[in-house]
This record gives structure tokens, sequence and C-alpha cells, in this order.
């Protein structure tokens, strides 16, 4: 591989995996602290504004992580990967700039409000902001899986006479079926990664035997949004996706599954090594038929495998594809039996006083990090050869003016900052968390 | 089509520099000015629930550049590839600084993180000075309009054949960036002077009447090199006359700045401060029209609005959904600002 290229790949992979952990919050823990402050509208209870103001103040360091990180992902489209902004810059500038104009404005403008106006707006004036922040972090997911969508799958674009691609269809550009399956299951994601979050601040409350009653309410919340979104993880918005991915990129959907050869009753492969140059699983655990049956409804319809298509067509990195894929499809299944076994504990009165579950819900916290990242992962590198599929490769994409060695330096100087950011990140998320949603001290400001 | 989006996007990047400019301008004078914990913290308010909003406006003047004209965005962001790196970097630590400096209660590390924000300040008012600088100077773009600068190659500002061997830094650049953060530490100063009250109002009152006299004397002087170093900025002023009123602006307002805070009119000034602003971009714009980034090496080579536009489906598309947009964020910045107006004070909410 050419080293450049590798180079700007890393540099775009290490920084905008750095990046998502930190939307990926923001845009879950939204919702649930409207539901947090429409409880506290509601039942007129101080304790759920009080915890409402603990989460925004997390939300707002992650917001900031967010914004800060964010940046360079625009500017890497122009300073690492100009060919393909030359390309493509015509159809997804509209989505791009988009979020800059109706997402960005809004969520920062009403979070400020969010943070530091609750006494000027009063507590329904304050319920709105919040409602506005939620809205925001949401609209911006969607022009960034809009702009992701397009690259996966591209619609409504013309080729001009310069051979780049310009806007032909607006609507076909924000309709894009693959754009509303993906934005469902990112979102459900996100809100995965938010309740998890909550529920484990809970649960260590209640271990800890200090903060009890936002210990409770956290864990409640947190749960029961935790199962309704893990199981729609699932069903509809994964199986969705998947078959969007079986329809138009066969390809990578053998990929993922490392199925080698194209056969009837294709199997799904639980546990196993791809063995890429001797096309086989090593120490393979599967469940014959479960591939045909998932993707065509029929146990023993025809998967094709790898071997249906030339070389040049395979993803880059089988293995990874593989791995990312499995880890994000275990994930998401343990993620259901640890919330069903919580809810059915919560139901029973007994979830509190339950230490056991309170431990894994504590433990779990990392998990839906790891499973969103895996997801993404997925997404990318079975999208590869192509950075917009079937138009333009990825080795045709970078900026040739820069060489392998400025992308190393900034690719270094990038990793030495975001030590630093994810230091100072959980050293002032710990602080928030030690120091409790009772009182304002917390802000310091 | 694509001058209406040229209009656009050099008002909304006159928008940045006038918005984070004054937070930005806080950040040098921060130090200086603000001796004690309170007269600190109170500059961290009176710029604390805005400053990221301001920044919002370089995201959404950089998509909307991306959009117009994705040609100048990928050759000119990967032309100008180390800078613009470093800018990152510089936000990144100055956000670093704010956010900290605010969870700190052990003064060692306040005072770090004290430091950490102003430096950063400063730095980031003479990049962006300086990056104004390349655009006006012009780089050196190749026959495939691609080009790669290096941070500096012999400070000198070449033209014709010599014109591949330009740096991002070079007597002009520098100057271009001292200009910029003379301009901004005033901005900054009289921002604070609005916002507070007392010894700090008194100290950044201070600072903004010494830098006026370096203002207006950057002012000649770079309009003079400007016109030394490339005589064709003064075309677009021959044939159309209507431009004079840019520098009448520029030096109109600089009066009514002075005239403003030697009378006490805190706002008159600030706004004087802010019309200076968009009065030397606007008069840079107006120079470079229809040119965006000029070629040192051959005119030819200049991208300009038509040869880096994008379609004009796409912008007529575009320009529905900008106009809704904006009407929304002027709204809200109109809401926000109006939430937070008047003094700062320690007591209640806030930073």
């Amino acid at each position: 591989m050419d080293s450049a290229l590798l180079v700007h790949r890393l540099h775009f992979a290490f920084t905008v995996t750095f990046h998502y952990l930190f939307p990926q919050l923001t845009m879950g823990l939204a919702p649930l602290i409207v539901v947090l402050k429409t409880l506290g509208l509601r039942r007129n209870d101080e304790t759920y504004n009080r915890a409402a103001r603990f989460w925004a103040r997390i939300f707002g360091i992650n917001f900031v992580l967010g914004v800060v990180t964010g940046i360079p992902m625009e500017f890497q489209f122009g300073t690492n990967w100009s060919h393909f902004s030359r390309f493509a810059g015509g159809v997804i500038g509209q989505t791009l700039a988009m979020e800059g104009v109706f997402a960005f404005f809004l969520e920062s403008a009403f979070l400020g409000l969010f943070l530091y106006g609750e006494k000027r707006l009063g507590p329904r004036g304050h319920w709105w902001s919040a409602v506005a922040v939620f809205l925001g972090s949401w609209l911006s997911g969607f022009f960034i899986i809009a702009t992701d969508a397009w690259m996966q799958h591209p619609v409504g674009y013309a080729k001009a006479a310069d051979g780049s691609m310009q806007l032909a269809s607006f609507w076909d550009l924000v309709l894009n079926p693959w754009a509303w399956w993906q934005y469902a299951h990112n979102m459900s994601g996100a809100v995965i990664t938010g309740a998890f979050v909550m529920a484990s601040v809970g649960a260590f409350y209640l271990l800890w035997g200090e903060f009890v009653d936002y210990g409770r309410i956290f864990v409640r919340v947190g749960v029961v949004a935790g199962l309704i979104f893990s199981v729609m993880q699932l069903f509809p918005t994964g199986d969705g996706q998947g078959r969007l991915v079986a329809v138009h990129q066969p390809v990578t959907l053998a990929a993922m599954e490392a199925l080698f050869a194209s056969q009837p009753g294709a199997p799904i492969v639980l546990i196993g090594q791809p063995n890429v140059d001797e096309k086989k699983i090593d120490n393979p655990v599967v469940v014959p038929n479960a591939l045909s049956f998932l993707t065509y409804r029929a146990w023993r319809a025809e998967v094709k495998g790898l071997d249906a298509f030339p070389s040049d067509q395979w993803p880059t990195n089988i293995a990874l594809l593989y791995f990312s894929y499995h880890i994000m499809v275990g994930l998401g299944t343990l993620f259901i039996a640890i919330t069903v076994v919580a809810t059915f504990l919560l139901w029973r009165g007994k979830l509190f006083s339950s230490h056991w579950m309170l431990w894994i819900l504590l433990l779990a916290l990392p998990f839906p990090y790891i499973a969103n990242t895996a997801g993404w992962m997925t997404a990318e590198l079975g999208r590869q050869p192509w950075l917009v599929y079937g138009l333009m490769r990825t080795a045709d994409g970078y900026s040739k003016t820069v060489s392998a060695g400025n992308g190393m330096f900034t690719l270094l100087g990038f990793m030495g900052m975001y030590t630093v950011l994810g230091i100072l990140f959980l050293f002032l998320v710990r602080r928030e968390i030690e120091h409790g949603p009772e009182g304002e001290a917390g802000t310091g400001h | 089509m694509e001058t209406l989006w040229f209009m656009i996007i050099a008002v909304m990047i006159a928008a940045y520099v006038v918005l984070d400019g004054f937070d930005l301008g806080a950040g040098v004078i921060y130090l200086g000015a603000a001796r004690t914990p309170e007269e600190r913290q109170k500059i961290m308010r009176a710029i604390g629930p805005v400053w990221d909003g301001n920044e919002v406006w370089l995201l959404a003047a950089g998509g909307t550049l991306y959009f117009a004209f994705p040609l100048l965005y990928a050759s000119s962001f990967s032309g100008f590839y180390l800078p613009l790196m470093m800018v990152l970097w510089l936000l990144m630590l100055r956000g670093i600084g704010i956010e900290l400096r605010a969870h700190m209660e052990n003064p060692v590390w306040r005072g770090f993180f004290d430091f950490v924000f102003c430096v950063s300040s400063v730095l980031l008012c003479i990049f962006f000075g300086a990056a104004l600088g390349n655009v006006v100077r012009g780089v050196p773009l190749a026959a495939d309009e691609y080009f790669f600068e290096p941070l500096w190659t012999n400070f000198r500002v070449n033209t014709g054949d010599f014109g591949t061997n330009n740096g991002i830094l070079d007597w002009y650049t520098v100057l271009s960036g001292v200009i910029a953060l003379v301009t901004l530490t005033a901005h900054g100063a009289l921002y604070i002077v609005v916002k507070t009250e007392d010894d700090l109002n008194r100290r950044a009152r201070t600072v903004a009447l010494w830098a006026w006299p370096l203002q207006l004397l950057l002012t000649v002087i770079g309009l003079a090199a400007t016109v030394w170093i490339r005589p064709g900025v003064l075309d677009n002023y021959k044939h159309h006359a209507i431009g004079f009123v840019i520098p009448l602006i520029v030096f109109g307002s600089l009066a009514v700045l002075m005239r403003g805070m030697l009378t006490g009119k805190e706002k008159m000034a600030f706004v004087a401060s802010s019309l200076y602003i968009v009065g030397m971009l606007v008069g840079a714009a107006f120079a470079l029209y229809p040119v965006v980034l000029p070629a040192s090496t051959d005119p030819a080579r200049n991208l300009t609005i038509y040869n880096t536009a994008a379609g004009h489906h796409g912008l007529s598309i575009g320009f529905t959904w900008w106009i809704l947009g904006m009407v929304l964020a002027l709204g809200y910045f109109f809401f926000l600002f109006r939430m937070f107006k008047g003094k700062v004070r320690l007591e209640g909410e806030g930073y």
C-alpha cells in the first residue's frame, strides 16, 4: 500500500474514532435529559431537575470535546482528502453545510442557555431549551449520516464535464433510503450509550450508598431506555440496514460474514478466525442456514460468497471487517440480555437491592462505546476499496500534495493532543460523578 | 449565483471574525488586564456563554465554503495543510484552557490554564491574520490547481518565476498577523469595557486607547504594503469607484471608535471596532473578486469563483435552505445575547 494513502487513512480513522466517543453520548443523553426535565415538570419534583442539571454538566463537557474534535473532521475533508472533496463536494457539500447552518447554531446557542440560563428562562423555557439542544444534536447526526450514506450508496447526482459529481436531486440526497436506515440504527446505538452510561452512574451511586435517590432515577431511566433501544438496534434498524448491505453491497456482506464460497443454505459464523489466504474460517462455530434465512427469509437461499466477485472489489481488510461486525453483533446481543434481566428485576422491585446486577450495570459502561465504534468500522471498512461506492476508489481520494511525512507529523500531533484531551476528560467527568448531582458547586464557574 | 455565494461567504467569515474576534481579543488582554481572580472570573463570565457559539461561525463558514466552492476548499485546505492543523491544535488548547480553568480550584493549575488560554488566543489572532495575508499575496498554484506551502522559505514575497518559492510566513504575512493581533486586541478590550465595571473596565479601556494609534499606523502601512506587493488589488477600485466607500468606512469607523472612547460611549466604540473589521475584510474581498485564491506563479492559474464553484442546480437549491437557516440562526443569537446582556457580575449563575 502506498504509504501516503495509509497515513491519510489512519489520520482520518484515528481522529474520527476519537471524535465519535463524544457525540454518541451527547446524542444519546439529550433525549434522556428531556425525559428527566419532563418528569420534573410533571411531578413538580426538584430531584428530577437536579438530576437533569447533573447530566447537563456531563453533556456540556462532552459537547465541548465533541466540538473541538469535530472541527478537525470538517477540515480534513479539505486538508487530507482534497481529491475526494473536489470530486464529491458538489453533492455532499449540501449536507455538510446544512449541518453547520441548521444544527450547530441551534445546538450551541441553546446549550449556552440550557447550562447558564435556567433562572432567566424559568421552568418551561428551560424545558424548551433542553428540547432545542436535543433537536440540534439529532439534526447534526442526520446530516453527517446523510453524507456518509451518499458515500455508501450514492444517489441524486450527475457527472459534470470536469468529472466531478454535482447535485441532481436534493430530495434524492436527503431521502436516500440508506441514510434513513443508517440514521435509525446509529441514533438507536447512541441512545444505548446514553442509557448505559446513565444506568452505570446510577448503579455506582446505589452501590456506594450516596445520592441513592438519584441512583434509583438513573438506573430506572437507563435500564428502560436501554431495553427499548437495544431491541430496536437489532430489529427493525439492524435488520433493515443489513438487508440494504445485502442488496447494494453483496461483496461487503460476504466479507463481513467471511463467506468465501457462494452456497445455498449459507451458515452464520458465531466464533472463528477468518483465514483469508486459505479462504476458510479457523476454529469455526456456526449456525447452519442462518445467513440465508436472515438475508432472504429462506433457509436454502443462495448467498454469494467472496468468490463471486473479482478480488479488486473485495474490502481491503477482511479480517478487521469480520471482527468489527462480530463484536458489534455480539455486544448488541449482550445488551439485550442485560437490559431484559435488569428490567425484569426492576418490575419485580428487586433491582436496587440486587448488587450483582448493579455491578454488571456499573461495569457495562465501556461496551456500548466499543459496539458503536465497531459498528462504524463495519460500515466504513465494508465500503472499501471505495471512497464513494462504485464511483471513486479510496486510493484516488487523498491529497496528493500532502506528503506522507507531513501527514505523519500531524497524525502524531493529534495523537499527543488527544491523549491529553482524553486524560482531562476522564478527570473532569470523574470529578462531576464523585461530586454528585446535589448542589451547583460542581461547575465551579 | 457564484457572486452571490462569494458575498455570502465573505459575510459569514466577517461575522466569524467580529464574533470570535472579541473573545480572542479578550483572551489576549486576559493576563494583563485582569489581575485578581475575581477579575479573571469576570472576563470568563463575559465570554463564557458565547465563545463556543462564536466558534460555530467558523464551522458554518467552512461548511458553506465547502458547499459553494469545493475546488477552492480542496486546494486551499491541502495547500495550507500545516498552518491549518496548527490552528486546530490552538483552538483545542484554547478550549481546554477555558473549560479547565473553570474546573480547577488549585491556583497553580488555574494559573497554568489561564496562561494556555491567553497564549493560544494570541497565536490564533496572528495565524488568522497571516492566513488572510497569504490569500491576498497569492500562493504557488500548480497547473493542476493544487499547491503545498511550507511554513517559511526566504521570508520574501516571491512572484513570477520565483512565485513557487512562497512560504506561509514572509514579511508581508507576518505584518498581516500583527495587524490582526492589534485589531483583535483592541476589539476584545472594547468588548470587556462594555461588559465590565471598575478597575477591569479602566484597564481594558487603557489597552484600547494605546492600541488605537498603532491600529491607525498599521492600517496605513498594511494598505501601502498590499498595493506595493500586488498593484492589481486596485483594479476593482479603479473600475468601480463605489469601492472607495470601503476605505472611508475603515477610517471613519476608527474615528468613531476614538470618539466613542473619549465620550464614554462604550457600545458605540465596540460597534465601530466591529465595523472597522468588517470594512478591512470587505475591502480585501472587493479587491480580490472574482479571484478567490490568486496564484503567485502565473495569473492564468488564479482560482476564481467561476472555476471553483459547485454546479448551478446545487447552488440555487442551497440558497433556499441557507436563507431559512440564517433567519433561524440570527433569531437564536439575538435571543442568546439578549438573555446574557448587560454588565457581568459574580453572583448568580454562569461561568
